[in-house]
């Protein structure tokens, strides 16, 4: 198999990690070809995540734009509130299939270290999940949600106690436990095969959406939009329509506080090539090729890496990447609220309020696509803070 | 002949195994950590790897990591320790010195560039802890343009197949992780070590040296039957953070070192 895109991805990890890797892809590779897995994978995805999710045309939001049409493909309504579940069912299945009995994950904001803690709980799996000491500060309601389903909590007080940290400290683990322990990493990131396994998973997303579009609206949406954290939730939603060239896909990036202000969470926009947490991709860096502090008022975007396919794809035109600020989200994740009654995840707020930027450019019969990749539930804390400000 | 060659022979002329030591450059600062290698190197150390601090050290256990922590918080970066380890290839012309770090500083430095100017200044080689052999081709085409050693790792967990790949495309010497996990100072289990090291050595033309939790004279004494060196860190970064002010705690890791020194002379 091709463990790159491009110059991109890779297996940057210490060699103890290797054979574990190795395990892993014949593993995934055996499962894709077994029936019996996808049964079982798909059975879970629609009675117990309540796939699929809706395609939903945020008519009264679109009018009061003036513009383009503007569809939400509904992850906010999977259990546990966000598409974080189609990756960790896929590979607790996984896991379980190779004998595992111990799942680890890193998390950021919560969300997949809940989606982690609740495949263990339905598989009957250990779990413990690493996150840095700032992320259960900020995300005290995720931590009782994770302790509620029977997870370990495990603060990371170490460099900047954030998602990247977490996730040294997740690697740190599996390094020294692997004959039992399956490592569940939240995003298309990492070495090879995760970024790959994880696009495979969440690729649910952009199989159902241009179905639901062509159904809908009789043809394929003008523009594909979604946020990018590490950038599952995007290549998810990007997959269904990678054979469709005419449909321009567009990767939403965390602006912080501008581009300019250095404070931001925009690894392709703002960052330089480099290789963190094994894979060759955008990072955003210093001088000295230490990995920097990133900064989103979204806990779920602020990584200072990105998956290496987004690297790919921006360095070859396949995407296109551009960033929104935090006020920007806010004001989305209001928009939202008041127009359609749905409260969005500021991650997804995000993917929003760039279709928002837009539509009043195209007309009605242009339609945007927006992956709603998460509920906004968790981060009523977070607005109310920042409106205070 | 290259100089690790040369220690290595040496060595084995004299029967012990060279004896590696890590320092983590920058720590406690610039200064210091130049004295505690030109220490470690009167006190008997054969060569030495010289750590560029990461921000992100996934390999490395609390030990390392806090000490690049401080490092980092100190400025320290990879120009400064260039400038460093030159000056040390000039003052100690018989020690090799491979520059040791994560390869996002590696890369970000430009590896063309690096490899010319480590021929340069006089270092050995380098070891990068994440680049395993399917990733090596970028630094190793560079390294062998300038004579430069790429030391490559094994560890319990490399089936043997792998092992010979590994071994068979190896250079200066192959490092040989003691555990699978982190660096750090822990109890290790000499019996099995020593075993899956002397498999190793048997599929090797190049030089084996076992490291990962070795702390004393007795560690480093039952590793030397077998392997060609023996490599001391943690437990070296552990003093030079211990109690007394900076004199002494180089006072005691020249203590380290001199018993490390003694000890991996093989008994008769
Ligand atoms: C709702 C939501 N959307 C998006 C993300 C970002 O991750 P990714 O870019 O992998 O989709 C997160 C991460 O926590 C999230 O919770």
């Amino acid at each position: 198999m091709n463990t790159h895109y491009g110059i991109y991805g890779g297996q940057y990890v210490a060699e103890t990690l290797m054979p574990a890797l190795a395990e892993l892809e014949q593993a995934y590779l055996e499962a894709k070809q077994d029936p019996e897995f996808h049964k079982e994978y798909q059975t879970l995805l629609k009675n117990y995540v309540g796939r699929e999710s809706p395609l939903y045309f945020a008519k009264r939001l679109s009018q009061a734009l003036g513009g383009a049409s503007i569809y939400l493909k509904r992850e906010d309504l999977n259990h546990t509130g966000a598409h974080k579940i189609n990756n960790t069912i896929g590979q607790a299945l996984l896991a379980k299939r190779m004998g595992k009995t111990r799942l680890i994950a890193e998390t950021g904001a919560g969300m997949h270290g809940v989606a982690t803690a609740t495949v263990a709980a339905l598989l009957g799996m250990e779990c413990e999940v690493f996150m840095g000491t700032l992320d259960v500060q900020r995300q005290s309601v995720n931590v009782e949600r994770m302790k509620t389903l029977g997870a370990k909590v495990n603060p990371v007080n170490e460099g900047s106690a954030t998602l990247k940290d977490a996730m040294n400290e997740a690697l740190r683990d599996w390094t020294a436990r692997f004959s039992d322990t399956f490592y569940l990493i939240g995003t298309v990131a990492g070495p090879y095969p995760y970024p790959m396994l994880v696009r495979d998973f969440q690729s649910v997303i952009g199989e159902e959406a241009r179905r639901q579009c062509l159904d809908q609206t009789g043809r394929l949406p003008d523009q594909v939009i979604a946020c990018v954290g590490g950038g599952s939730n995007a290549m998810g939603i990007f997959a269904g329509f990678f054979d469709d060239p005419e449909v321009q896909l567009v990767g939403v990036e965390a602006g912080g506080k501008g581009l300019d202000s250095g404070e931001h969470a925009a690894s392709i926009c703002g960052g330089k090539v480099g290789i963190l947490h094994g894979c060759k991709t955008y990072l955003l860096q210093n001088a000295d090729g230490q990995i920097i502090d990133t900064y989103s008022v979204s806990a779920g975007l602020d990584y200072p890496g990105v998956g290496p396919e987004h690297s790919f794809m921006a360095d070859h035109g396949k995407a296109h990447y551009v960033t929104v600020n935090d006020d920007e989200a806010i004001s989305a994740f209001d928009l939202l609220a008041r127009y359609e009654g749905i409260i969005p995840a500021l991650e997804s707020a995000h993917a929003l309020a760039f279709a928002i930027r837009i539509a009043k450019d195209y007309p009605a019969t242009t339609t945007l696509l927006v992956n709603l990749s998460g509920r906004g539930d968790k981060d009523m804390d977070t607005v109310r803070k920042f409106k205070q400000l | 002949m290259d100089k690790l060659k040369k220690i290595f022979s040496q060595c084995r002329q004299e029967n012990r195994a060279a004896l590696i030591i890590f320092c983590s450059c920058g720590y406690p600062d610039m200064e210091s950590s130049e004295r505690a290698i030109e220490t470690a190197i009167k006190a008997g150390a054969d060569i030495i790897e010289l750590g560029v601090p990461f921000s992100d050290p996934m390999a490395d256990g609390s030990v390392i990591r806090k000490a690049s922590e401080i490092a980092i918080s100190k400025g320290t970066n990879l120009p400064k320790i260039l400038d460093m380890a030159e000056r040390l290839a000039i003052r100690f012309p018989e020690t090799g010195f491979i520059l040791f770090s994560y390869m996002n500083i590696l890369y970000h430095y430009g590896l063309t560039k690096l490899c010319g100017k480590l021929k340069k200044i006089g270092l050995d080689g380098i070891l990068a802890v994440d680049l395993p052999l399917e990733e090596k081709a970028e630094l190793a085409q560079p390294c062998k343009e300038n004579g430069l050693h790429l030391v490559a790792l094994v560890s319990p967990a490399t089936p043997l197949e792998r092992a010979r790949k590994i071994m068979a495309d190896a250079s200066g010497f192959v490092y040989s992780v003691n555990v699978c996990g982190v660096t750090g100072v822990r109890d290790l289990h000499p019996e099995e070590i020593s075993q899956h090291l002397a498999v190793l050595k048997e599929n090797s033309a190049v030089p084996i040296a076992a490291g990962f939790g070795i702390n004393d004279g007795q560690a480093a004494q039952r590793l030397s039957r077998i392997a060609d060196g023996v490599i001391v860190g943690s437990a070296f970064i552990k003093i030079l953070s211990g109690a007394g002010d900076f004199s002494q705690r180089l006072e005691a890791a020249r203590e380290l070192i001199t018993d490390l020194a003694k000890n991996v002379r093989r008994q008769p």
